[in-house]
């Protein structure tokens, strides 16, 4: 990474931060409907994936999926409408956190389904290569969604057609309590691509810059009718699973701790400001902008309307008559 | 078959089975649109279990109709990723009990999709699949399970029953921006019939009126209308006028058409191959006493399958599915008294 795509990355770090922070508060004094799934800690792996990114290239995302939304390019405020059921945000309230998806910044989805949207984005790098198109198709997931089927039969099918997918996998090591030791015999998730008959890597997924550039040199193989790539980023969530767990009846605090020394903004932070492309000020600047326009937009936000009460039964559908053409 | 008495096509017409004008409708659709691809198990080299995408590959190259491995799960969940893409894809599943296989990308993916992102996704697939209560199939091969699937808000059902209607609305099924699954039944792939060339479509959503009738309704779908046919004819020797509503989708329901039949009619008789319990049949049934109860001459009676897994051997399967004998017993009993009223 140059220095202005560094200090760009530490800035959508911070937000990426900033608004699970921000989510957490509303949710603790119930201004939030439903319950937050904390990205804190993991926040290098959307950073640094979606930099490698095209604007046109499309992503799909899982239940952890503010962090993926907001590197990608979501509007905050609707992002933040929709956590918060109101009617201005991306699915006016009928999806949530977990359940939104607009193409016009390439996102193809996310749902509650742990392994569901595997194939979606599988999918749309199959519809690429029939189209012929240079772009390409990421999918994240977390270790907990490795032993689904239908994951497995997507990537053996990404495999088989040499699809232009990067398979991300978030390996923040739990899936909601239960270990991946529990959960695996293998140490490393990156050798199942072996299987699929392509490439898999293990990366730090705490430094934004190692995760940047695995994704790049996987993009570019994909572009090229390299095919698939599995990247595992090996992280650690910092919170529970959901707001009100707090993480520590299948964690010990001193595992949190350690991971916290690793945190993936203090590191880039740190490696700039010896490097003397950032100073201090600077960083505390960028810091209070990002936090005041997440206040700001969140003020917006709780201000905004509630959807009206109301079950409209032609929703359910796309319309047929504007679809035609 | 009496002739339908809807879809009625002004031009020319050539005779074909079924599966025929699923191939035709197939192939002009991809000749057309070049966003539509085919994909399954044995779909392209073998032309499909049934032979309904025979020949696609032949025209159409590998990279649009494709072999793949037996993952029913995966190919549900690619055409959704496909769709939302800006494809138009279409899924062979061989058969209708492979379907839970996939049910998750069918019922919380595939149907939600474009309700759950507020309408700034579409997901316009078709996933064609073959179903049928018969002997030798047994308990993992002839399920009817359509039943299931009204279960989900946002997936369209379609169940074409003649050769018109599968090319009508299987062209639809294509061109609509939803997921749409197509029931074909093994009992009417046989099936000949006038089929309209060219671009033709029977909008989704609309049941036809295959038969006219003036004492008694029977509401049914697929197969089963074969044999609602054939217990008519036994019936108007008795004196006994049925109507026959061929439901054709499944979702949306065309319940405006069921509504006027049995309003005229007065009596009801659903008929189903699925189960009978928590089924399609109830649905309807339901349907009917609600809005109609006052008019109603008699009960609104189901007549479907009995309730076990679907057997291999023939006396078995007899037992199990409604048959011609059945029918005309229970509309016999429904319309006793009709000549002295009518």
């Amino acid at each position: 990474m140059d220095k202005v795509k560094r200090k760009e990355a530490l800035r959508q770090m911070v937000l990426v931060r900033a608004f699970e922070e921000k989510l957490e508060e509303l949710y603790q004094r119930k201004a939030m409907f439903g319950s937050t799934h904390s990205y804190r800690g993991q926040e290098a792996i959307a950073v640094g994936v979606c930099s490698a990114l095209a604007p046109t290239d499309v992503i799909a995302s899982y239940h952890r999926g503010t962090g993926h939304l907001i590197a990608k390019g979501a509007d905050l405020y609707m992002l933040l409408c929709e956590c918060m059921g109101r009617a201005d945000g991306y699915s006016q309230g009928r999806g949530g956190k977990m359940h939104m998806g607009d193409l016009s910044f390439g996102f193809l989805g996310n749902t509650g389904t742990v392994g569901g949207t595997v194939p979606t984005a599988t999918g749309a790098a199959l519809a690429a290569k029939i189209r012929k198109s240079s772009e390409i198709a990421v999918s994240f997931f977390g270790d907990g969604a490795v032993n689904q089927g239908v994951v497995h039969e997507a990537m053996n099918l990404a495999g088989v057609w040499k699809l232009p997918v990067i398979y991300v996998c978030e390996n923040n090591q739990y899936a909601m309590t239960v270990s991946l030791e529990k959960s695996v015999a293998i140490k490393e998730l990156s050798i199942r691509a072996a299987g699929y008959g392509f490439e898999g890597k293990t990366v730090d997924g705490n430094d934004v810059e190692a995760v940047y550039e695995a994704a790049q040199a996987a993009a570019a193989k994909a572009r090229s009718g390299g095919g698939a790539t599995f990247l595992e980023c090996v992280t650690y969530r910092w919170d529970g699973h959901f707001g009100g767990d707090p993480g520590t009846a299948y964690r010990s605090k001193e595992e949190i701790e350690s991971w916290k020394q690793k945190c993936p903004i203090k590191r880039l932070s740190e490696k700039l400001l010896q490097q003397g492309q950032l100073n201090e000020a600077e960083f505390n600047a960028m810091s209070r902008a990002v936090y005041g326009e997440l206040d700001e937009i969140a003020k917006r936000a709780e201000a905004a309307p509630l959807p009206k009460k109301e079950v409209d039964l032609a929703s359910i559908y796309a319309s047929v008559e504007a679809s035609h053409g | 078959m009496a002739e339908p008495m809807s879809a009625q096509s002004q031009g020319p017409t050539k005779e074909m089975r079924i599966q025929e004008a699923l191939r035709e409708t197939l192939r002009y659709e991809m000749a057309r649109d070049e966003r539509v691809f085919v994909m399954g198990e044995d779909v392209a080299l073998f032309g499909g279990a049934y032979g309904v995408t025979r020949g696609l590959l032949q025209e159409f190259g590998e990279g649009r109709v494709l072999d793949t491995p037996i993952s029913e799960s995966a190919l549900v969940g690619l055409a959704v990723g496909a769709a939302i893409n800006g494809m138009r894809p279409v899924v062979e599943i061989q058969f209708s009990d492979l379907l839970p296989l996939a049910m998750d990308q069918l019922a919380s993916h595939a149907a939600r999709y474009h309700y759950m992102t507020g309408g700034r996704v579409n997901v316009p697939m078709v996933v064609r699949n073959k179903f049928a209560t018969r002997p030798g199939g047994g308990p993992s091969h002839s399920s009817c399970n359509h039943g299931a699937f009204i279960h989900f808000p946002g997936l369209k059902i379609i169940m074409p029953t003649t050769p018109a209607d599968a090319k009508g609305l299987l062209l639809a099924a294509i061109r609509d921006p939803n997921p749409v699954l197509c029931f074909e039944s093994h009992h009417l792939y046989g099936q000949r019939g006038p089929v309209p060339e060219g671009d033709y479509t029977v909008p989704i959503g609309k049941a036809a009126v295959r038969r006219a009738g003036k004492h008694l309704t029977i509401v049914t779908c697929g197969g089963m209308v074969l044999k609602a046919d054939a217990a008519a004819d036994q019936l108007k020797e008795k004196g006994i006028d049925v109507e026959i509503v061929d439901l054709r989708s499944l979702a949306p329901l065309d319940t405006e058409t069921i509504l006027q039949s049995v309003a005229k009619t007065t009596r009801a008789i659903v008929l189903d191959e699925g189960p009978m319990i928590g089924g399609l049949a109830a649905e309807i049934a339901a349907l009917i006493q609600e809005n109609l109860f006052g008019n109603l001459k008699g009960p609104v009676v189901r007549i479907a399958a009995q309730p076990i897994p679907p057997p291999h051997s023939p006396p078995l399967v007899d037992a199990m599915i409604p048959d011609v004998e059945q029918i005309v017993d229970e509309v016999m009993r429904l319309a006793e008294g009709v000549k002295m009223r009518s």
